[in-house]
């Protein structure tokens, strides 16, 4: 299976899916962490991460399929949301939520 | 052209009213990601291009106008895009 397709099965068979450098548990960069620690501070427990640190193909492959330039990139049942300060803007303003509970 | 005036240069095409841009490399150093070499920056833009646009509409705009210094110059940028009626509401602020 190519690239591409990979990350098209991994959001679409998964409710949330985070690509991230790092684990939820040890993450490798400040902005992963924070979309961690908000997704956590919703409710999620069945956050679907991939370490784009571990996967270069998955790291580069990402930010073709998105046509966005940066890590951590959130996807919500198939669709992309956004990154770390669109994660931030949303969970303030109580959007993020309603997504999640979609 | 130092990096944080080139970034300002690339941004112009966006006719922003005002743009409030940082340098936070140093914060970041060592660690893992800061390897390549990039910067770490901290982005306030307003511009009325961003009117009646989503968040995300908006960064990709600010991405298109940093092009490939997204990839070689830039780390990661933190974003934040608003209109000049929303930077002088008080919901902004």
């Amino acid at each position: 299976m190519d690239t591409q397709e990979t990350i098209k099965q991994q959001v679409t068979t998964n409710q949330v899916v985070l690509y991230m450098k790092g684990t939820p548990e040890f993450p490798q960069c400040g902005f992963s962490a924070n979309a961690v620690k908000i997704l956590s501070l919703c409710g999620v427990d069945n956050l679907f991460t991939v370490d784009v640190l571990t996967n270069p193909e998955i790291r580069q492959g990402i930010k073709e399929y998105s046509n966005w330039p940066t890590i951590p990139q959130l996807y919500i049942n198939g669709e992309f949301i956004g990154g770390s300060d669109i994660i931030t803007e949303m969970n303030q303003s109580g959007e993020l939520l309603k997504l999640l509970q979609k | 052209m130092k990096t944080l005036d080139l970034i300002k240069q690339k941004l112009a095409t966006l006719n922003p009213e005002s743009i409030e841009l940082s340098d936070e490399s140093a914060r970041h150093a060592g660690h893992e990601g800061a390897k390549s070499g990039g910067g770490h920056y901290l982005l306030t833009i307003v511009s009325p291009e961003f009117s009646g646009k989503p968040a995300m509409s908006r960064h990709r705009l600010v991405y298109a106008a940093l092009g490939e210094m997204m990839s070689k110059d830039i780390h990661a940028i933190s974003v934040k895009a608003y209109t000049p009626e929303e930077f002088n509401s008080d919901s902004v602020h």
